[in-house]
């Protein structure tokens, strides 16, 4: 069984992937609890090509900032699930289209 | 059958002698974990019920976390599983089950929108390979085991109460306020 080797781009290609994919969600999906999903989508891209790097070049640092992501990304999530609730309550709707009050 | 678990228990203790077959290993796990990776992030995209969208965000978070462990970050692939897969997952059952939300009306979905993002994304695909490879080093292998090390729990720690011991103690206070924040916001009624 041979596939070849795995190679830094590998990973900074699937990283890639992930990201496109990840933005995909955040720009077809309605409901808001799908978009913020899609959003820690994209701040695993960005951590998963922070680690392949931080392993390539030896160095911890990048696992720190990956550290800090992850912290950022469950504060993030708190306080938009606690906005969704809240908007929730007023207009008995997730849908990201329905959420236009602040337009002029 | 029998290699893949030797070789795994090969890698997890460590022993110097091993080099030949984990190498042979390297390849056939990031294959795994990259095609489940890219495939439960679709189904997160795709999927109606968000539920089923959830599931599939859990699976792509614990196969990023394996992704780590090949990477040698064993601290994050831990701290992955425990709080993104563990708190944030739980946190977004909650609120749907708290909301009962339904699934996405099936008659409105944006064509137009989806010819475009498919039409680039697909492109974007397509190229990238390419763009992966442009980066600096892009061709060079990484193999298990080696590198300098300083991946481990409490080379991590130290850095983070050293050198990034203000952005720590930040970090701290966001959270708290993160907290505060939640429980204003989330209060029946603020003027009562």
């Amino acid at each position: 069984m041979n596939f070849g080797e795995v190679t830094l781009g590998h990973y900074l290609a699937l990283s890639l992937l992930l990201f496109l994919i990840g933005l995909a969600g955040v720009i077809l999906r309605r409901s808001l609890l799908v978009v913020m999903m899609s959003l820690e989508l994209l701040l695993n891209a960005a951590n998963l090509a922070l680690v392949a790097v931080g392993k390539f070049h030896g160095l911890p640092d990048p696992q720190v900032a990956v550290f800090f992501v992850i912290t950022v990304a469950a504060a993030e999530v708190a306080l938009g699930l606690a906005i969704l609730v809240a908007i929730f309550r007023i207009k008995r709707t997730t849908a990201v289209d329905q959420m236009a009050s602040l337009r002029f | 059958m029998r290699w893949v678990v030797r070789s795994i228990v090969r890698f997890a203790s460590g022993t110097a002698s091993n080099r030949k077959s984990s190498q042979r290993m390297e390849p056939f796990f990031f294959w795994v974990l990259a095609v489940g990776l890219v495939a439960s992030a679709i189904g997160l995209v795709v999927f109606r019920n968000p539920v089923t969208c959830a599931v599939c965000l859990v699976v792509t978070l614990v196969m990023e976390a394996a992704l780590f462990v090949t990477l040698e970050a064993f601290f994050l692939a831990v701290v992955q599983v425990i709080v993104y897969a563990g708190a944030v997952m739980v946190l977004f059952l909650f609120v749907i089950m708290l909301l009962d939300v339904k699934e996405e009306a099936r008659q409105s979905l944006p064509w137009a929108k989806v010819i475009w993002v498919v039409g680039i994304g697909g492109g974007a695909v397509i190229g990238v390979p390419r763009i992966a490879s442009v980066f600096p080093g892009a061709g060079q292998a990484l193999h298990w085991g080696e590198g300098k090390g300083g991946t481990s729990a409490a080379e991590l720690g130290r850095l983070l109460f050293s050198s990034y011991g203000p952005l720590f103690l930040a970090t701290g206070v966001l959270l708290l306020v993160a907290t505060i924040g939640v429980v204003v916001l989330c209060r029946k009624d603020p003027e009562a």
